[in-house]
């Protein structure tokens, strides 16, 4: 009887409280940032994202708000079922309400599966499948940074603009790297560029030799990487064994980080072209903001992928708290009423599709000769405005744009 | 060519008894553990849980070939990971319901099982294991390759759908208790297996293949049964995990995934009836417990796996058993 | 002129790659061959003593200015001792065992070695260039070939052959093949045989080290660099027959070339065609190429 009798005054009172509660769950905002801690992509995004997004907390002022916020992190390795496992575990029993970051585009497709399920909530800032907003789209995504074709559209027009008309593919042999290659292909042919042969490499990849000797004797006068992380580098360390540059080619890297570049050096990168959203010395206010977080994330500028979590972590905070809420699609419905502007990407908006735009900038690595210093390894060859950046809404056949 | 034996310096194999009636201790430690696993959802994450089942059956259908036949096969993943593939495509494809498609799946590893044994069962120690190994690295690369399989993005958001009819397995809770309910039938069907005239003809192979196939035996039949009927069982496992977490990735073909399987029978124990259900709950939950620091994991997996094999040859439940002087 | 649509240039330029990459596979099977064939020891921390050996090198240039020459006679020599620590202290004891529990023993030194230097190094990979002496390339005409690659070609084939020559033609070699025949009655003869096992373990990983030195200027050095190369040496040894010397190199060479190929008709599969070549050779003949049948 008394048993009976606390688990009815337990429950009277859960129904009472439940209504408080309803608004912010839990009493807390919970962010989980779900990367890849040890592995290939460490550097890119891996801990320093978390210090993005605790950089993004307090720039917010959380604590003067009265906000409490919560990050949580963990280790995805790369594999979707690691991924998919997590994103479960942190929506069912750790109450997590936002999944932020987030590598690898297979974790990236599994993790918006759950996320929708459970109603809660997925921004991708370092993963690349164009997917996320085109037949994969949903109400409780945004993918924030760049995407697969923002890369193949920057780096493809761009080049072929500036001369570099003929291309070779060195392609890696998984859906990303096959993505990356069809949706350049499309670019440069529709500049008026010829694609004058490609080759698939496994996926991953030590030694390019061979593929190297492929893409020289065609002869093309970019070489174009759709690959990423250790296979570029390895593919321009060993590029440039064999002579690729020095022989008049052109590498393109279709997916490079500023990370890479720093692993890879000067010497063996000068040269390569690359589109990214984001660069430290861009401007003062990006200037500010890299400076402080090399401070607190061992003197390392960000990558865009890092800087993207600062800023959808900042635009996120905002609309909960516009909100007084943090149900997952109501928040990602605000977050694309709402403007942004941040320092990383300036002002820029987050359109139905759940694409944010923002300009997008094709770079050239520096010379050793004309590099002041650690980190100052691009500069800007032209930019691309947010409107053209990112694949038209009306061609992503994404089922929530109303044709 | 010497075969891998149950642990023990001497290789002595642990017994295994066969009269009328099951031996009480483990009818006992089986009532324990069947309790356990019913009691535990409600303590315990239930998909961690499941998880662990899923592992824990693969763990003995593996077992089953190394400890009870003495073959160690490195390419068990193949049989895991095909019939995850299989039993997501016939789920979200096919439109099949749950039930066909765990059935549908075991088959296909049965058939490859079928295949594979057929062309590797002449071989013996390193050379089976490395030969396993070479099939398990083709099936891989099919996977990668083949347009159903998703390459890198496996095939995602499987349906677990309705089971009969009736059971709606979306519930987690209805899930669990029928991956509880797969994972024990799977564990009869090993512990019958090896407590059979069927396993006793298994273990005079094993012990002196030469003399058992002066009396009539033929070896090589018999080591193929039970290749197939581990490679059946490892696809059980597999097509019920596909369903459990919506997902079937390269991850469950890819060689590591064999030695996870050895590491988590070698630590509970090769050769006992409760070793690998044991070894694949340390094993996963060791897992899950340092999921935050990936690199440890692979340190603290690898420690394991010298200890046992300088110290610690019979495993938990060995150890367990020896205390007790009982099989188990 | 082309063959099956490639020109014939592009085809031998693809050739000698495949000998390059040849040399690699013929060193590191070399080394496990050794110490299978000789020791019947699985020794699966192989990849991670080759990884080792390129960080030895790593850490002479970085923390005492020693360059790749010197590393040549370094790496081999730190990596071996832990070998022979290794030896010693953990798989002396598995001798009377099955040779699978070794194969085990060894695995999980591998996964704790690669951890270790996972945890500290991260997985990107660091760099290390060649020395100068070796920079730059020739110009032959249908391809253009680096220095580099040419020295490891003919530095694998000396070693490899001074290897061979060592095991099966001198005095040395002899006995160290009759201790693993017949230890008891090697020992009778005033032989120290354990310290005869002890020692070749070592040689056999401070090959894996040597090939560790080589390969750090081409690869990036990284922790996870001997990991998927260990299965793909195996396959080698195994191909070739294992305790055959002559076989792993024969194989390692072999496999280089058609590896070679694989990447011009069929990249795609180029992984995966050694355990084609492994599961058929194994069907056909289940000692190996030039193995002794057990």
């Amino acid at each position: 009887m008394n048993v009976l009798r606390i688990v009815t005054l337990v429950a009277a009172l859960a129904v009472v409280a439940a209504p408080a509660h309803a608004q912010i769950s839990d009493g807390v905002i919970k962010i989980g940032i779900m990367n890849d801690q040890s592995g290939t992509y460490a550097d890119l995004a891996g801990p320093g994202s978390v210090v993005a997004a605790r950089m993004a907390i307090e720039d917010f002022g959380a604590a003067k708000k009265g906000m409490k916020v919560e990050v949580l992190v963990a280790d995805h390795q790369n594999k979707p079922d690691v991924g998919s496992s997590i994103a479960r575990q942190w929506f069912d029993a750790d109450k997590v309400d936002v999944i932020i970051d987030v590598p690898t585009s297979s974790v990236v497709l599994a993790v918006n599966q759950i996320a929708r399920e459970k109603n809660k909530a997925l921004i991708v800032s370092t993963g690349a499948t164009s997917d996320l907003t085109g037949p994969q789209c949903s109400p409780n995504a945004i993918h924030w940074t760049y995407d697969t074709w923002s890369l193949a559209n920057g780096t493809g027009s761009a080049v072929v603009k500036t001369g570099g008309d003929t291309w070779f593919f060195l392609t890696a042999d998984y859906k990303f790297g096959h993505d990356l290659e069809r949706d350049t292909e499309a670019v440069v042919v529709k500049n008026g560029g010829k694609v004058v042969g490609k080759v698939r490499h496994p996926f991953p990849n030590a030694d390019f030799s061979s593929f190297l000797l492929q893409a020289q004797s065609s002869k093309a006068k970019v070489i174009g990487l759709a690959n990423a992380g250790a296979d570029t580098i390895n593919a321009i360390k060993q590029g440039a064994e064999f002579g690729i540059v020095k022989g008049g080619q052109q590498f393109a890297g279709l997916l490079v980080f500023l990370t890479d570049v720093h692993a890879l050096g000067l010497e063996k990168a000068q040269g390569l072209l690359l589109t990214e959203s984001f660069y430290w010395d861009l401007n003062d206010r990006t200037r500010a903001f890299s400076t402080k977080f090399a401070e607190r994330h061992r003197q390392a500028k960000p990558t865009m992928a890092q800087a993207g979590v600062y800023s959808a972590v900042l635009h996120y905070l905002k609309a909960v708290e516009a909100l007084k809420s943090d149900d997952g699609p109501k928040v990602i419905a605000k977050m694309k009423e709402l403007p942004t502007d941040d320092p990383v990407f300036g002002k820029g908006m987050v359109r139905a599709d759940g694409r944010k735009i923002h300009p997008v900038y094709l770079f050239e690595v520096k010379k050793p000769s004309e590099s002041k210093g650690p980190w100052d390894y691009y500069k800007v060859r032209a930019t691309v405005p947010a409107e053209q950046a990112f694949r038209p809404m009306d061609q992503g056949h994404c089922p929530l744009v109303k044709k | 060519m010497s075969t891998l034996t149950a642990p023990g310096t001497s290789a002595r194999p642990v017994a295994v008894e066969i009269s009328g009636t099951t031996p009480i201790h483990q009818i006992v430690a089986f009532g324990a553990m069947v309790t356990l696993l019913v009691l535990a959802p409600f303590v315990v994450y239930p998909v961690f849980l499941m998880k662990a089942l899923c592992f824990a059956l693969f763990a003995c259908a593996f077992n089953l070939l190394v400890g009870y036949v003495g073959l160690l096969s490195f390419g068990h993943a193949a049989f895991l990971g095909c019939a995850g593939y299989a039993s997501a495509h016939a789920a979200k494809v096919w439109g099949f319901a749950p039930e066909s498609a765990i059935v549908f799946g075991t088959l296909v590893a049965a058939a490859l099982g079928v295949v594979i044994g057929a062309l590797t069962i002449r071989s013996r120690g390193i050379y089976f294991a490395n030969i396993t190994l070479a099939f398990a690295q083709m099936i891989f690369f099919f996977s990668l390759q083949a347009k159903f399989t998703g390459g890198e993005d496996g095939i995602q958001a499987v349906p677990r759908g309705t089971m009969f009819g009736v059971l709606d397995l979306r519930q987690t809770y209805t899930m669990y208790f029928v991956v509880l309910a797969v994972f024990l039938l799977g564990f009869l069907v090993v512990y019958r297996s090896i407590h059979s005239p069927f396993g006793q003809v298994l273990k005079a192979i094993r012990e002196n293949e030469p003399r058992a196939t002066s009396l009539g035996y033929q070896a090589e039949r018999y080591k193929l049964i039970a290749f197939v009927l581990s490679a059946t069982l490892a696809g059980t496992a597999g097509a019920t995990k596909a369903l459990v977490f919506q997902l079937a990735s390269l991850t469950d073909v890819h060689w590591t995934m064999s030695g996870e399987v050895v590491l988590m029978t070698l630590l509970g124990g090769m050769g006992t009836v409760f070793g690998p259900v044991v070894g694949a709950f340390l094993v996963i939950s060791l897992e899950h417990y340092l999921a935050q620091i990936g690199s440890w994991l692979t340190i603290v997996q690898g420690t394991i796996f010298i200890v046992c094999v300088l110290t610690f040859r019979r495993g938990v439940i060995g150890e367990l058993g020896r205390l007790l002087k009982k099989p188990l | 002129m082309t063959i099956f649509g490639v020109p014939t240039q592009a085809l031998f330029g693809q050739l000698l790659i495949g000998l390059i990459n040849g040399a690699f596979y013929a060193l590191l099977s070399l080394g496990l061959s050794v110490i299978f064939g000789l020791l019947n020891i699985i020794n699966f921390a192989h990849g991670a003593q080759y990884m080792m050996g390129a960080f030895v090198a790593y850490f002479a240039l970085q923390w005492t200015g020693l360059g790749y020459w010197p590393s040549l006679l370094l790496a081999p020599v730190v990596v071996g001792l832990f070998g022979i620590v290794l030896e010693r202290t953990m798989l002396k004891r598995l001798y009377q065992l099955d040779h699978l529990y070794g194969l085990l023993l060894t695995f999980g030194v591998a996964l704790v070695v690669q951890g270790v230097f996972r945890n500290q190094f991260g997985s990107s990979g660091l760099p290390y260039t060649a020395p100068a002496q070796l920079t730059g390339g020739y110009n032959l005409g249908f391809m253009f070939l680096p220095t580099y690659r040419a020295w490891v070609v003919v530095f694998s084939l000396v070693v490899c052959f001074a290897t061979w020559y060592v095991i099966e033609r001198t005095k040395l070699g002899a006995y160290l093949r009759a201790a693993t025949e017949n230890p008891t009655l090697v020992q009778a003869f005033g032989i120290n045989v354990p310290r005869m096992i002890t020692l070749t373990y070592g040689f056999g990983v401070a090959l894996a080290a040597l090939a560790g030195v080589l390969a750090a200027p081409i690869y990036q050095v990284n922790p996870l660099m001997g990991a998927d190369l260990i299965i793909v040496v195996f396959a080698v040894v195994v191909i070739g027959g294992l305790g055959s010397i002559m076989g792993s190199i024969v194989t390692g060479f072999g496999l280089g070339v058609i590896e070679g190929f694989t990447k011009v008709f069929y990249p795609e599969a180029s992984n995966t065609v050694i355990f084609v070549i492994m599961a058929l050779v194994l069907l056909v003949r289940p000692a190996g190429l030039f193995g002794r049948a057990t």
